[in-house]
């Protein structure tokens, strides 16, 4: 079997990003359910911070294949 | 299959996808050739064009259920992103940009796991460049337009940023504005994509191999498992099809709505 270390370096680095993402929904969560209500004005902005913190993982996988 | 062609199999193992398999000319080779996802997005714009013009001939005040499951749809884009986002007043102008760019990245993107077409047209970096070109050209039009050359420019740093700081900010600003946001915004649906596929390659190849290559019937009941989790890996992917679509016209509706806003 043979491979590129980029892989594992990619690996590492989206740990990073997942950590992120799953404290900007579970963020999200909390909010929601303290007051249902603010659903519609929360989800944009828990969207636009998961695309945010995404962007970064997305720059890993791309360099991966790249360098 | 011969056993000639087994033994150089067995001899060879599993070749893992690499992203090579996305390069699938159909007729001709090179820069010209044609290519499966040109097809897939000539397809998918006819598709598209007919569903709406078919659903939007035949309109009704108690709907049906076409038109009914369409409103829902328009109602995503026009409601939680364009009314929210862009605000009552201003949304009307961009709601058709929006409506068109979700049904085309959304069928474009189901095409991944429609059985037979099976190829997400934006695993080709190309086809999101040419999708994000137009947000591009639209948001920064709407700022020019608005603020005019100089001011449009100007804006970029926020008000009561203290003066000695400020071209630091602009500098940061711009790069945010010309190369970060494009480039984010191409790259997310891309490597959504090609990533997404990737993985039900790797699931679904790596099934058949041990099924019909395993050395051994425990690997080959193995590939059971594989297969399953190309099966749930297909769900995710709709999940993850139906976001990316979603999420793009998301951000498209916010960098308008940041270029229309009176002050910054």
């Amino acid at each position: 079997m043979d491979g590129s270390l980029n892989l594992v370096g990619y690996g590492l680095a989206a740990i990073g990003p997942a950590i992120a993402v799953g404290m900007i929904f579970a963020a999200y969560i909390n909010g929601v359910a303290r007051q249902p209500e603010s659903r519609g004005m929360l989800q944009p902005i828990a969207f636009l911070g998961f695309a945010l913190a995404e962007a970064l993982a997305l720059f890993g996988l791309v360099l991966a294949f790249i360098l | 299959m011969s056993p000639h062609v087994l033994a150089a199999a067995h001899s060879e193992g599993f070749e893992a996808p690499t992203p090579a398999d996305f390069w699938q000319p159909l007729v001709g080779d090179g820069a010209f050739a044609l290519t499966r996802p040109m097809v897939l997005m000539a397809l998918s714009v006819v598709l598209i064009a007919a569903f709406f013009l078919v659903v939007s001939r035949r309109l009704s005040l108690v709907p049906s259920r076409l038109q009914f499951a369409t409103e829902g749809l328009y109602n995503i884009v026009r409601n939680s992103v364009a009314i929210d986002l862009i605000g009552s007043r201003d949304f009307r102008p961009f709601l058709p940009l929006l409506l068109t760019q979700f049904s085309l990245i959304l069928v474009n993107n189901v095409f991944g796991i429609i059985p037979v077409i099976q190829f997400p047209t934006f695993s080709r970096i190309g086809f999101a460049v040419a999708v994000t070109l137009i947000t591009y050209v639209v948001y920064h039009a709407i700022g020019f337009r608005k603020k005019g050359f100089g001011g449009y420019l100007g804006s970029l740093v926020p008000s009561g940023v203290p003066g000695w700081i400020a071209p630091f900010i602009w500098l940061l600003e711009a790069f945010t504005f010309f190369v970060t946001r494009p480039l984010t915004l191409a790259l997310r649906l891309f490597a959504n994509m090609f990533a997404g596929h990737m993985l039900l390659l790797v699931f679904i190849l790596g099934g058949e191999y041990m099924l019909l290559h395993g050395s051994n019937p425990f690997i080959q009941v193995a590939s059971i498992g594989s297969f399953a989790m190309g099966i749930v890996m297909t769900f995710f992917e709709l999940l993850v099809q139906f976001l990316q679509a979603y999420v793009f016209v998301l951000l498209t509706a916010l960098y308008i709505a940041g270029n229309l806003a009176d002050e910054h």
